[in-house]
This record gives structure tokens, sequence and C-alpha cells, in this order.
């Protein structure tokens, strides 16, 4: 039963409950006429108080699909957040209006912070560098529907694996599922953060190899998650500049690759991926950014009660 | 050879690791104005070779979850009229609130003044702990006294 929950990461819902979300989303894509008006008469708040064109769309898209309504803001300074109010003051005001809220927040845990404070359903739309549950469902979503499961696959992480909340978030799911492997291409700066290496990967005995090399992984891959370098998560440009253009996904890679290997990407890409690799059936990252809007459907469905 | 009375009533915290009597006081903010207090500091110890010890007068009521965070080997005995009515030993807390602060600057615990700072127990071995909004991990082995709230910050 999702009715009147929070989702702040993965694990806030068992593998059984994601299986409903996924069946539901599946049937939203069959027949999206039949949920039109589902959600008439609800109001999503989306609370950005970081920039998001996808996440905060995808949201919004989602809600007025399912025939609700939406307000909120897309930048702090638009609203009394730039006059000082804490986080906590935030929400328990939009629980006076509306009936779920979405946030992005630059500051890990402040969703946490949020939930923590009203009895409305939050959801966390990205927490910083943190976590990033919805883009998970997404992916998941998007596995899937490809695969057929999530079971006896490895999965390469590309990039940016510090400070890229959708991959701590996508190994944290993944790793409830049976004989998962990762392979985790970065440099070493950008590896993994500790909590994440001991508390899922070892604590779980999951099989994962770090390594530099992007050439020598791909030919084992099923799924390739590749990430952009995040400029506004660095503290000093120099490193920014130094790490951006380590990996670049091209036609030439891509020969090396399985003839089934799924490319995912949250986007946005920089240039991360070269646009020679879009034409390429294996490239799944557009068809990935329409499921994300189906699955969030799904999901405020579920929270709102109505699934 | 110094030699310190036993305290009628109050508390002896034993088995201090050598060095570490101060921080505890400070932590337990006890008012040295008004109140008893020894610190024995490099005492020999047929257990540890050295330790410090903390005898304070007429107080009872301590933290033990923030003196399991400092020194988890310490011994809280409890005096009345002069005998120790409870020996207890410490153990280190699976959860604590509002002693360890996190230093992750991107925690919203950094901006968001109200939320209580709680952390978890993940390695009890390695005294690790995991920040319960933004995971991230941090080791109370070796005295990081920069992680450890003082607690009048909370109080006053």
């Amino acid at each position: 039963m999702l009715k009147g929950r929070s989702f702040l990461e993965p694990m806030d819902f068992s593998t059984e409950e994601l299986e409903e979300l996924f069946v539901l989303a599946d049937k939203i894509i069959q027949e999206p006429e039949h949920y039109t008006k589902v959600c008439e008469g609800k109001l999503l708040a989306t609370l950005f108080y970081e920039p998001s064109t996808r996440t905060r769309f995808s949201f919004e898209a989602a809600m007025l699909r399912l025939g609700g309504q939406v307000i909120g803001f897309s930048e702090p300074n638009s609203s009394s957040v730039s006059k000082g109010e804490s986080i906590s003051d935030t929400i328990r005001t939009v629980a006076c209006y509306a009936d779920m809220a979405v946030m992005r927040h630059p500051k890990e845990g402040a969703p946490k912070v949020a939930a923590a404070s009203t009895d409305m359903p939050v959801v966390n739309a990205g927490d910083g560098g943190h976590q990033h549950p919805t883009q998970t469902l997404t992916d998941l979503l998007t596995i899937r529907k490809e695969k057929g499961g999530f079971d006896n696959i490895v999965v390469g992480l590309c990039g940016d694996l510090k400070f890229g909340r959708t991959v701590h978030s996508l190994i944290k799911a993944l790793s409830r599922y049976e004989n998962v492997s990762f392979i985790l291409i970065s440099p070493e700066e950008l590896r993994i953060p500790e909590y994440v290496r001991k508390e899922i990967l070892c604590r779980n005995k999951i099989p994962f190899e770090e390594v530099e090399n992007m050439q020598e992984a791909l030919p084992k891959l099923d799924v390739l998650y590749m990430t952009r370098v995040q400029r506004e998560r660095f503290f000093n440009e120099e490193d920014y500049v130094r790490l951006k253009d380590r990996y670049i996904l091209d036609g030439s890679k891509m020969k090396l690759a399985k003839q089934d290997m799924m490319v995912l990407h949250p986007l946005p890409r920089v240039n991360e991926i070269a646009t020679e690799v879009d034409s390429d059936p294996r490239a799944l990252y557009f068809k990935q950014a329409k499921y994300g809007m189906y699955i969030r459907m799904a999901l405020i469905m579920g929270l709102l009660g109505i699934a | 050879m110094v030699v310190i009375d036993s305290i009628k009533t109050g508390i002896v915290i034993d088995h201090i690791t050598a060095g570490l009597g101060m921080k505890i006081l400070e932590y337990l903010d006890i008012d040295t104005t008004k109140d008893t207090v020894a610190l024995i500091m490099h005492a020999v110890s047929s257990k540890y070779g050295r330790k410090d010890v903390v005898k304070i007068e007429n107080v009872s009521d301590i933290d033990l979850a923030a003196l399991g965070i400092i020194d988890p080997k310490v011994t809280v005995n409890y005096i009345e009229d002069h005998i120790i009515r409870e020996k207890v030993h410490i153990t280190i807390p699976e959860r604590v609130v509002n002693i360890i602060k996190c230093n992750n600057p991107r925690c919203v615990t950094s901006v968001e003044a109200g939320a209580p700072q709680i952390f978890h127990l993940i390695d009890g071995e390695n005294r690790e702990y995991r920040c319960e909004y933004c995971d991230e991990i941090i080791s109370m082995k070796g005295g990081y006294s920069n992680e450890i709230i003082h607690k009048q910050w909370f109080d006053r």
C-alpha cells in the first residue's frame, strides 16, 4: 500500500511494490486514455530549489495527463525561500494547499527533512549529489521493458560516480535483484562514495569492479549507464575542466559492445555521448525519458491512493 | 603520588583513554564553579597502562550515549554514601541524536537549523556512523573531536 507514503530513496519501496508500479506504468502506456481523469481535483506541488527541465516537466506532464493540477516554483528566488524560510516551514505551508509535493534541492537529505515535517507524501526529485529515486524508477522501467527483468545482468556505470545521484540510487535499487554485477568506470577522483561501496555493495556481497578504462569494460556489459560530469557539483573549476571530457561514447566504441547492450543516460547530456550514437538502436535514452513520465504517473497514483 | 579523596555522592568515570578526560568534561558541560570535579590525567592503570579518571560530586545524570561515542571503554560508577551502588560499562550506541555533527557541506543539516543531527552506527569496531540525511560516514575512532557537538550548544 503506497497511499500516503513518501518516496525519498529507492529502498523506501519493496521490490514487490516497485513491481506494482511497473505493471501500472505498463497499463498506462498501453491505454493512456483510461487514466486522463483519475487525478481530477488533486493538486501536485513542485518545489524546485535547483534548476531542472526534464524531471519537473516530467512530473508536471504526468500530473496533467492524469487530470490533476500543478502549482510550484522552479527556482527559489521566486518564493519565500529567498526570505530565509526553512524547508520545514515551507512544506508545512504547502501541505495546506496541495495533496502531494515533489522536491528538488541542492542539499542532501532536504526531502527527508520535508517528509518528516508533514503527513503529505513527499517525493525526492533529486537532492544534491545524493539520490534521485524517480530517475531510478525510470531506469528500472526501461531495463525491465527492454530486457524483461533485472536478474543476471552486468551493469556498467560510467562517468561521475561520486556526485552522480542517479548512479547511487540505481546501484541501491539493483542491489536487491539476483545476480546483478557492476563495472564502475570512472577516474579515481569520481569513484562511488564510501557509503555506496561499503553499505550497499560490500555488505550485500555484490560483485563489482572499479576500472578506469571504458573500452576494456564495454564488451562485458548488458547495460551501459552514462553520466555527465556535473559542473555544479564541483567546488573547484579546475577539477571540473580536467575531468569533464574523460569518457566520450562514440560510434567506434559502440562497436566493442554487445549487440543487445542498452545505452542509458539520465540526461541532459553534454558531450559524453556523441550524437552519432543516437541512431544506434541500442541508444535508449530518449525512450527512457518518455518512460519517465509514465512511471511518474504510476507513482503519483500510488501515493495518492488512486491505483 | 597524588591523593584525591573519594566522593560521598556522585559519579566516577573510570578507564578513560589517557588524554580524553578533558574532552569528556567539556562535552558533559559540568559547572566547575559549582560542582566539585576532579580530573586525574595519565594515572597508572593495571588494565590499560595509563588512563584518565573524572570524579564529579553530587551529579548523577550524565549522557551515556555521548560517552559511548567519545570513549566506549569507560566505566561509570554511581556513588552513594562512599559506596559504588551501580557500575555501568558503556556500550557504543546504535543511534545518536544531536551528539555528532555532520561534516558534509552538502548535507541539509548545514542549512536547516531545526533538523536534528541523527546518526546510525554502521561499524562498531571502527566506530563508524552514517548520517541519516546525506549518508556521509564519519569515523569516531581516534578522537575526531570536531564532529562531537558540545552539549551546551543545545541546552543554552
